[in-house]
């Protein structure tokens, strides 16, 4: 019998996954000190959540669970959704978001390296339709906060306790600085007082740049293990930032500079994990390309002239939409082919 | 992309240094194990007492048997000539008698028994005659002739019968010699063993290849894994009869096609063989074993074989045809207790023995004692992810995660536009993938389908056009009937109206006439019209609209009688021909007087005919083959 090759070399997909998990590991602490614990609350519930769905869906579908909850896709998915979710968002929130990602995005549509939509954000955008105060009601960073909540108030906030007497939602919540700039914009300010706000700090909003910074800190490590290519996170940094550049350049009173956009919203969880979900993107080099370009150029027009306070989700499921044919029209060249 | 690669790689190298080379895509670094059984020397494995030679030990056709059982036979005695092109003659390894001539089990992946020699050995070890020839003195197609009795085949593992590689070519001069001593699969050292210790025999042989070829140049290409070997040729060759280049260790660098690029930069067209663009590919044993051919008559019966994996000391041997596994095992100080199975060829695209009695075949490179722990069964197959590894690591640049699903789909059409039938079944992807899913195994499974139902498809298409040229001939048949009635008909009714005609003398002018006089008239002009055309007679009537004397108002009713006469006119011309034919005696078979529609289907016939002999012909090759 011919079932060679014997050997293999490779890691499996929970080990993938795994190191992903470990990758936004410094992202979630620099989260958790500039908005508090309440973002550790929402992975928490979207964890379990997703865990007990997809154990669920897979005994609906007779599949073995065991194996397939051990990939920790589902954690994946699970993590970056409560990471794209405001810091306080209501615990129903998490719950319904991970419930549509995991049930309708994922394991109806076949489970694991079936979906062809990016699960979170296909969870990211019901809720955004759904629910759109609470989603873009974001804490203040606690640095910020008229009166700060200590990590117990936020716990019983997001189970919807009553909030202390003293306080209102609007003291402990702020537009984010995307959300202010299009908002001022629209009163005929320019950028540069607009920037001037608190909540602004050297590049984007004030804390989002540490949050940033570990976003890159995890992703470098994902490249540097080999999990990502790196041909995603450039094109789509580029393209977001060659976007901004231009408009900026046109009337930088109008539109803000490129790093604004690189350092604000979901951009680098966007570039190097949501972007790099293998399942729901292209597989050829230049579609991954044509690919993470697209997402950055939507992700910019979205943000500039929707009415979104982030374009990351819609633009990746647009994109996701046209993946198969990215994929077929980048084909490369085969060994002694012509193209 | 490459380009830059290839300038990377230059820059690395060192530019103008004569040994660079220009990487391919992908490609994998498995572990290498060759220290296990190189560190011992070739050893001559004894003369087992009985040898099974499987006629089936190269590509092609199966040789013709020469020998009956109970003949006594000399050591390199021709037991099976090559019989067909592509096939090769097979020799006793040693004096003996032949015991049985039949089925055996045969290292072969799909496990099944095939027709051997059995010989059983006396242990004199007697030689035949031998024949050396001084190449050099002969001529070129004479050597590649009697190279057909050598039964020397590609010993790297395809098999193909060497002659055929060397016979001359006109149209595409060959300029270019190739050396495959890449070994790039894991585990086996027969190759960088006999580099080590038979450097000189392998120039020998280059020298004679090159001269048989016409080729300017010689290349050997070996791995940067076998500096001794390396160092060897080197010395071997410091009369510049061959350059060495070493190419890096990565699998899998010894594909042929890989090689020729790695060496020359140059991608053999998918639909084109390298010989097409003036380079041939010669393994490091193959070119040893036609030296020894010429120089000593002695033909292929034994080549290098390396034992490794779970046994006590791995090392080369060099093993007659035919010798049993289980004897070379022992050989190598016998197989560990806990050796579940034996693999012939590498861990990448080798394959499982049915048993341990299987005998050496020319094409066993190497042979691994596997156990549980060395190959552990892959875990079960998680779904793709997409992840592309396997696109990454594909040597041709294929996208094996599309060619997965096309294959789990049965979408064999989309394979097959993804190139499917460029896949090498190198294994890259499947030792990449994160998800254990047996990718090759798909491939294999999508190629033979595709195969069977393209076999399929040409038998079906055939038996419709068989069946299509029947229906035409029954239904021109029928025509041919139909009008030989009419015709009848026609001469009947032509002598009645003649009487007719004789009897009325005034025909009715005047339309406002009775329907009777009216048909009457129809049918004296439908007699008229044909009478004119067989006074016209035959072939030289052509433009029966020309001759057409009949008044408009008759037309409709005219119109039969006018297809009968043009029918009768046509057998009339038939018949003449018919005739002419029968009067220059020529054969029935003769063609060139029947009209150009018959000829046609005649030659359409012939094609069918013809088609069918080649596909009857083309089953039996494919069988035939490895």
């Amino acid at each position: 019998m011919n079932r060679s090759p014997y050997i293999s070399n490779a890691p499996t997909v929970s080990t993938i996954m795994f190191k992903v998990l470990l990758a936004l590991v410094p992202g979630i602490a620099a989260y958790t000190y500039v908005y508090g614990a309440g973002i550790v609350v929402s992975l928490v519930l979207a964890t379990s959540t997703a865990l007990i769905t997809e154990a669920a869906l897979l005994k609906l579908r007779q599949r073995p669970i065991q194996p397939y909850l051990m990939d920790l896709s589902a954690v994946v998915t699970a993590w970056l959704l409560a990471l794209s979710l405001p810091a306080l968002a209501p615990w129903w929130v998490v719950v319904v978001g991970t419930f549509f990602a995991i049930v309708i995005a994922k394991q109806l549509y076949g489970g694991l390296g079936y979906n062809p939509f990016n699960p979170a954000m296909v969870g990211y955008a019901v809720l955004l339709i759904s629910f759109p105060l609470i989603m873009t009601k974001w804490p203040a960073p606690l640095a910020l906060a008229t009166q700060p909540l200590s990590w117990s108030e936020q716990l019983s906030f997001i189970f919807q306790q009553p909030l202390p007497a003293s306080m209102t939602v609007d003291a402990i919540s702020s537009a984010t600085p995307l959300d202010y700039l299009k908002t001022q914009l629209m009163l005929n300010k320019d950028v540069a007082s607009i920037s001037q706000a608190p909540i602004f700090g050297h590049f984007g909003g004030q804390g989002q740049e540490l949050v940033t910074a570990a976003y890159l800190l995890g992703g470098l490590y994902l490249l540097q293990q080999r999990i990502i290519s790196w041909h995603l996170p450039t094109a789509f940094l580029l393209a977001l930032s060659g976007m901004a550049g231009a408009f900026y350049l046109m009337d930088p009173s109008h539109y803000a500079n490129p790093a604004f956009h690189i350092v604000s919203g979901a951009s680098l969880l966007c570039a190097f994990f949501i972007i790099t979900d293998p399942v729901s993107g292209p597989t050829t080099p230049k579609g991954k390309l044509v690919f993470a370009a697209g997402v950055g150029v939507l992700t910019y027009l979205i943000r500039v002239y929707g009415g979104y306070p982030d374009g990351v989700a819609f633009s990746v499921l647009i994109m996701n939409m046209c993946v198969p044919l990215i994929d077929a029209l980048t084909q490369p060249r085969v060994f002694g082919h012509e193209k | 992309m490459n380009a830059l690669l290839n300038l990377a790689s230059r820059l690395l190298l060192g530019l103008g240094r004569d040994n660079d080379v220009y990487a391919f895509n992908g490609g994998v670094h498995p572990p290498e194990h060759k220290a296990e059984s190189n560190t011992r020397p070739i050893t001559k494995l004894s003369t087992p007492k009985t040898l099974v030679l499987p006629l089936r030990q190269h590509v092609g056709y199966l040789p013709k048997v020469l020998v009956k059982v109970g003949d006594r036979v000399l050591k390199g005695q021709l037991l099976a000539e090559a019989e067909g092109t592509v096939s090769a003659a097979i020799h006793a390894p040693t004096s003996g008698t032949v015991t049985a001539i039949d089925e055996q089990v045969i290292p072969h992946p799909s496990g099944l028994p095939d027709t051997c020699i059995t010989l059983s050995c006396d242990g004199l070890d007697e030689w035949g005659p031998l024949q050396p020839i001084n190449w050099r003195l002969s001529d070129k197609k004479n050597l590649v002739d009697s190279l057909r009795l050598s039964g020397i085949v590609g010993l790297g593992g395809a098999t193909f019968p060497s002659h055929i590689k060397l016979r001359s070519n006109s149209q595409s001069p060959i300029h270019t010699l190739i050396i495959n001593a890449a070994e790039c699969e894991p585990y086996i050292t027969c190759d960088d063993m006999l580099m080590r210790e038979r450097a000189d025999e392998i120039v020998a042989g280059i020298e004679i290849v090159k001269h048989l070829l016409g080729a300017e140049t010689c290349l050997i290409g070996i791995e940067d894994n076998k500096t001794a070997a390396g160092e060897a040729m080197k010395v071997a060759c410091q009369q510049g009869q061959a350059l060495v280049k070493v190419v890096p260790t990565l699998y899998p660098s010894g594909d042929a096609r890989r090689l020729i690029h790695l060496l020359l930069d140059l991608e053999i067209p998918s639909d084109k063989r390298s010989t097409d663009l003036g380079v041939q590919v010669f393994n490091v044993a193959t070119v040893l074993a036609i030296h020894r051919y010429f120089a000593f008559g002695e033909p292929s019966i034994s080549r290098i074989v390396t034992v490794t994996g779970n046994v006590a000391s791995p090392q080369n041997f060099e093993v007659l045809f035919g010798t049993p596994l289980s004897d070379l095992i022992a050989a190598a100080g016998g197989a560990q207790a806990n050796t579940s199975h034996f693999i012939m060829g590498g861990p990448m695209m080798g394959f499982d023995l049915p048993s341990s009695q299987v005998p050496i075949t020319k094409a066993a490179n190497c042979i691994i004692a596997a156990k549980p722990d060395l190959f552990p069964a892959a875990p079960p197959a998680m779904p793709c992810i997409r992840c592309s590894r396997c696109a990454d690591a594909c040597p041709v640049n294929l996208q094996p995660q599309e060619l997965y699903w096309f294959a789990k789909s049965d979408n064999f059409e989309k394979a097959r536009d993804y190139k499917l039938f460029d896949c090498i079944e190198c294994g890259c992807c499947s030792y990449v993938c994160p998800s254990t899913i047996p990718l090759v195994q798909y491939y294999r499974y999508a190629k033979s389908e595709i195969i069977a139902a393209d076999k399929a498809k040409e038998a079906a298409d055939l038996a419709r056009e068989r069946n299509d040229f029947r229906l035409a001939r029954i239904e021109r048949e029928k025509l041919e009937r139909a009008q030989k009635h009419a015709e009848r008909a026609a001469a009947n009714k032509t002598e009645a109206s003649a009487q007719a005609d004789a009897a009325e003398a005034t025909p009715s002018a005047t339309p406002s006439d009775s329907a009777v006089s009216d048909k009457q008239a129809a049918i004296a002009a439908a007699i008229a019209r044909a009478k004119a055309q067989k006074l016209a007679n035959g072939p030289t009537a052509t433009e029966p609209a020309a001759s057409k004397p009949a008044p408009s108002n008759a037309d409709a009713q005219v119109t039969p009688a006018d297809k009968q006469a043009l029918i009768a006119a046509a057998i009339e011309r038939a018949k003449a021909a018919k005739l002419a034919a029968a009067q220059a005696g020529l054969a029935p078979k003769n063609t060139e007087n029947v009209s150009p529609s018959v000829q046609a289907e005649i030659k359409q016939t012939d094609a069918i005919r013809e088609k069918a002999r080649k596909l009857t012909e083309s089953d039996t090759s494919e069988q035939d083959k490895g």
